[in-house]
């Protein structure tokens, strides 16, 4: 727990500890980390050592994901042709994190661009999950999810798309928030999908990421999606419990496709929640079936124009011999993208397209008000909503890269949360074998507070979140 | 010309902001390096997010009201997606459905004499790319340099339906559009590329070319004419005019065909969600109640409380610092001498001179004014004088006039003098008197003409003439 780590920080020696993360990082097999930030990061330790200063996270260590802007640390979205690109400024999620005191250690591995469910599309190969190294961490933030993990890092940040924070939260055994669409400024997140994506932490347990939720969330300027209205505390309250509390659990989130042992891990999470005090029922969210598709369209059509601007001119790898625009263009993005962020652009490129737009994008958008307010008339009836995070635990590496449809199928319970807005959490609720199960609990928009209170006492009632993988 | 049939597109930069349209980056870069007002938004940077700037959004209602718009109840911006080595995000973001004003017209003076009403489509807020920059010319130089310090900048584009009829009428409407523009003070339009025109042409029952990206109201009527002229020697050899986008060649006066239809632009607008709708509809009516006199009512209103001819009144309305002048002059001189004096001989000796109405102080033209009044000048004078003040810009700026015109001698004859010099020749020229007496008018002149030699020119010689005639008859 953050909260032990910090009192140890100040009894013992910052710079030992953060050596002694490096040390395991430079001997990991898990291929988590792209980039070290060991020298600034030694550094800051020394700082701290020398006077502590009061911040949240005085003296923490903690991961970035690779497509967060670190001003100094490269920053390339596991994409080659954002190779050596080196931000000349921080994300803001980026300068809270510095401003309370915590120690940027480096850049994690994701699938390229945010765009994956495994990890598996980075540039710089597969992550491997600390639990069994010949399967997925989950995707995309899984580079964040695997140093959590694995022990290299006590804490880390991913961004959320589609249940990119989620979903490797919940194969590699730890807690991930998907923050409400606006409580965290997206500015420095490399856009892949605009108006679906928050950045959001993993942690061990659920006060650490209600610590880092601390410092992070807030309203920002600078970015016109950013809610208004003062930052919120969210450890006081923390334990007040689930006593009175009623959960919805959408049936459309059991049944066909789930994994049985995923299942039972996430009825039996149910039942230990009404033995503190919940109560359950079911509810119906009925437009589920086309959230995956309407999902995938607007990622899509916002991930082609969001990605336009990487033509290798300004900044990244600028491959081969110059030739005149158009041609030096596309022949770098023909080798600096990869296969599914390819396929990503040129699917979102024929939605947008004249003739096709009213039939793909327009029409997505009106399923996504569907799903939306399928979401806001279910929190009519109940507090939160229960599920499993995801339908099936970790699956091997290789096993689904070729098979994209079944690679996007995997979403099926992550993404509408995105659709809507709303807040969600995957905490550790079981196994299945020896791969961990996510337990996702989904709130109201703006009541992270409940969602966090809800998880914290799960979590305290279950050893789920104190199980280690042994990482060789 | 009744068969031409032109629209314009035009894009206005909103200059007169002091930051741009969706960063904090200053837009007085003008005379800075390439490149060094630019930050992670205006660059596109991976990450960076656009914030809208009000004021631009404002100066936009502004315009929109102007031209007599509807102004939307709720505005929003797209992208408008296209790969271009300018443009650092890949997409511009622009306005699509839900611009910010719709369906306004202007009136101009057509060419048949008649005011006319010139619709206009839309007006719509975009932010301007950066521009391409090449050592020597661009088919010569070896490589493409960019500076990004334009992008980001605040554009209005105002887009008119097609109701004008010749190259003329669209010069005539611009010269409108920016005398508005520059009543509303939200454009400078002595700034390198500050409006940049896109005109579609088409001959009545013909397709239509587009010409894209003239600077300058000259050369959107050369492009204009060389375009009739093109497109009616097609029709004569019986070749149909195919629809495209060309380029106007400045130096050789020319367009020439750039793309074809066929390879048009999908330009895949959609909503950019980066920005959040806007509610501009309440905005509107302060900004209406602010909104200064325009060119039109501040043309009537100088001919109602000035009694002036209404081509001076229009002359001089055509550029507010003209208008106000002439106002603050009109105060303390005879409006209609300070109307002819400034619509007539200033305006014509500043344009001449490529200067504009601040090079003048309206102390210079009372001062002027009031000599001429009380004859202490000839009009000829006041010409020169007004010819010397500007001459001497910017070794000398706001010199005398009265120090000019004893410098050169221009002062008239005191009268007493003028007087002695009438008596003395009338009194010299007894035959000339007889024969005036005898019934011959212009026995007179020999007369005058003594008097004119005996004051070396600088008597008014109608004003001598008045004296003789008086002096003839008393004697």
């Amino acid at each position: 727990m953050l909260s032990e780590l910090k009192a140890r920080l100040k009894a013992e020696s910052c710079e030992e500890y953060l050596c002694g993360l490096f040390e395991k990082i430079e001997k990991s097999s898990l291929n988590a980390f792209t980039t070290l930030a060991k020298e600034s990061a030694l550094k800051e330790a020394r700082r701290f050592d020398k006077n502590p200063g009061r911040g949240l996270l005085a003296g923490v260590p903690i991961a970035i994901k690779g497509s967060i802007s670190t001003k100094g640390i490269e920053t390339n979205c596991s994409s080659r042709i954002l190779r050596g690109y080196i931000p000349p400024y921080d994300a803001h999620v980026i300068e809270r994190l510095k401003s309370e005191g915590a120690i940027i250690m480096g850049k994690t591995n994701m699938d390229e661009f945010a765009m994956g469910t495994s990890t598996e599309t980075s540039c710089f190969g597969p992550t491997k999950n600390p639990w069994d190294q010949t399967c997925v961490p989950g995707g995309s933030s899984g580079g964040s999810a695997a140093v959590v993990a694995g022990g290299e890092a006590p804490c880390s940040l991913g961004s959320d798309t589609g249940g990119s924070v989620r979903c490797p939260a919940s194969f590699c055994g730890i807690v991930g928030l998907k923050p409400t669409y606006g409580l965290v400024s997206r500015y420095g997140l490399v856009a892949y999908a605009n108006s679906l994506e928050q950045i959001g932490p993993l942690t061990h347990t659920v006060e650490d990421t209600a610590l880092l939720m601390e410092a992070i969330s807030g309203h920002d300027e600078r970015d016109s999606t950013s809610a208004e209205g003062a930052r919120h505390s969210y450890l006081p309250g923390l334990e007040d419990g689930v006593a009175g509390l009623k959960i919805g659990i959408p049936k459309e989130y059991f049944g066909e496709g789930v994994n049985k042992d995923v299942e039972k891990a996430v009825w039996e999470a149910i039942a230990t929640l009404e033995s503190i005090g919940a109560s359950w029922q079911e509810i119906s969210l009925p437009h589920t079936r086309y959230a995956l598709a309407a999902y995938y369209v607007i990622a899509m059509s916002e991930a082609s124009s969001n990605l336009a601007r990487f033509d290798g001119l300004r900044y990244g790898e600028r491959m081969g011999e110059d030739k005149d625009w158009h041609t030096t263009f596309s022949e770098i993005r023909a080798k600096g993208f990869g296969p599914e962020v390819k396929r990503r652009i040129m699917l979102g490129t024929y939605a947008l397209s004249a003739g096709y737009y009213g039939r793909y994008y327009l029409k997505a958008l009106q399923v996504r008000t569907l799903i939306k307010e399928d979401f806001l008339r279910a929190f009519k009836d109940v507090d939160l909503l229960a599920s499993p995070t995801m339908p099936i635990p970790a699956f091997k590496i290789g096993e689904r890269i070729n098979d994209p449809l079944s690679l996007y199928m995997a979403d099926v319970f992550t993404v509408p949360i995105n659709l809507a807005g709303v807040p969600a959490i995957s905490v550790p609720c079981g196994f299945a074998g020896r791969l961990p199960v996510g337990l996702q609990l989904i709130g109201p928009h703006f009541c992270e507070a409940a969602v966090l209170r809800t998880a914290q006492a799960f979590e305290a009632a279950t050893p789920f979140h104190k199980a280690k993988p042994e990482v060789s | 010309m009744d068969d031409v049939i032109i629209g314009l597109e035009i894009h206005v930069q909103l200059n007169r902001l002091h930051s741009k349209m969706f960063c904090g980056c200053s837009t007085a870069y003008h005379d800075s390096l390439p490149n060094s007002h630019t930050c992670p938004v205006c660059l596109g940077l991976p990450g960076s997010l656009p914030v809208i700037n009000k004021k631009a959004v404002e100066y936009g209602i502004k315009v929109g009201l102007a031209l007599n718009c509807k102004i939307e109840e709720e505005t929003l911006f797209y992208r408008k997606n296209y790969y271009y080595p300018d443009l650092p995000k890949g997409f511009q973001i622009s306005q699509y459905d839900y611009p910010l004003a719709t369906k306004g017209h202007i009136m101009i003076l057509g060419d048949n004499g008649a005011e006319r009403n010139i619709r206009i489509n839309r007006a719509h807020m975009e932010e301007d790319p950066g521009r391409l920059v090449h050592a020597g010319t661009i088919d010569k130089a070896k490589y493409t340099m960019v500076d990004y310090n334009r992008c980001g900048m605040p554009l209005l584009e105002v887009v008119t339906e097609p109701d004008l009829c010749s190259p003329k009428e669209a010069r005539v409407f611009l010269d409108k559009l920016k005398s508005i523009l520059d009543y509303l003070d939200v454009f400078d339009g002595t700034q390198e590329g500050s409006m940049r025109i896109d005109a579609n042409i088409s001959l009545k029952g013909g397709d239509r070319s587009e010409v894209k990206n003239i600077t300058g109201f000259k050369g959107v009527e050369k492009a204009l004419s060389y375009e009739i002229t093109r497109q009616k020697n097609l029709q004569r050899r019986n070749i149909k005019v195919v629809q495209e986008t060309r380029h106007f060649d400045e130096l050789r006066n020319i367009t020439v065909s750039i793309r074809s239809k066929v390879g048009a632009h999908d330009y895949r607008y959609f909503p950019e969600c980066d920005l959040a709708v806007m509610r501009i509809a309440p905005w509107v009516p302060a900004i209406r109640a602010a909104l200064p006199e325009l060119p039109d009512v501040k043309r009537e209103r100088f001919v109602k409380q000035y009694s002036l001819a209404d081509d001076h009144a229009k002359s001089l309305t055509s550029e507010i610092k003209l208008a106000n002048f002439y106002e603050a002059v009109a105060a303390r001189a005879s409006p209609k001498l300070a109307a002819v004096w400034i619509a007539d001989v200033l305006k014509g000796e500043l344009n001449y001179r490529d200067l504009s109405i601040e090079s003048f102080q309206e102390e210079q033209m009372i001062e002027i004014l009031q000599m001429l009044e009380k004859g202490k000048i000839s009009e000829d004078g006041a010409v020169q004088i007004i010819r010397t003040l500007l001459d001497r810009i910017p070794i000398e700026i706001g010199g005398s006039p009265s120090k000019i015109a004893h410098e050169l001698g221009l002062g008239k004859a005191e009268d007493d003098a003028v007087q002695k010099a009438v008596r003395e020749a009338v009194a010299e020229s007894a035959a000339a008197v007889a024969d005036y007496k005898a019934g011959s008018e212009r026995a007179l002149n020999f007369v005058v003409g003594l008097v004119m030699k005996k004051t070396r020119g600088k008597a008014d010689a109608g004003e001598v003439h008045r004296l003789v005639k008086a002096e003839v008859e008393k004697a």
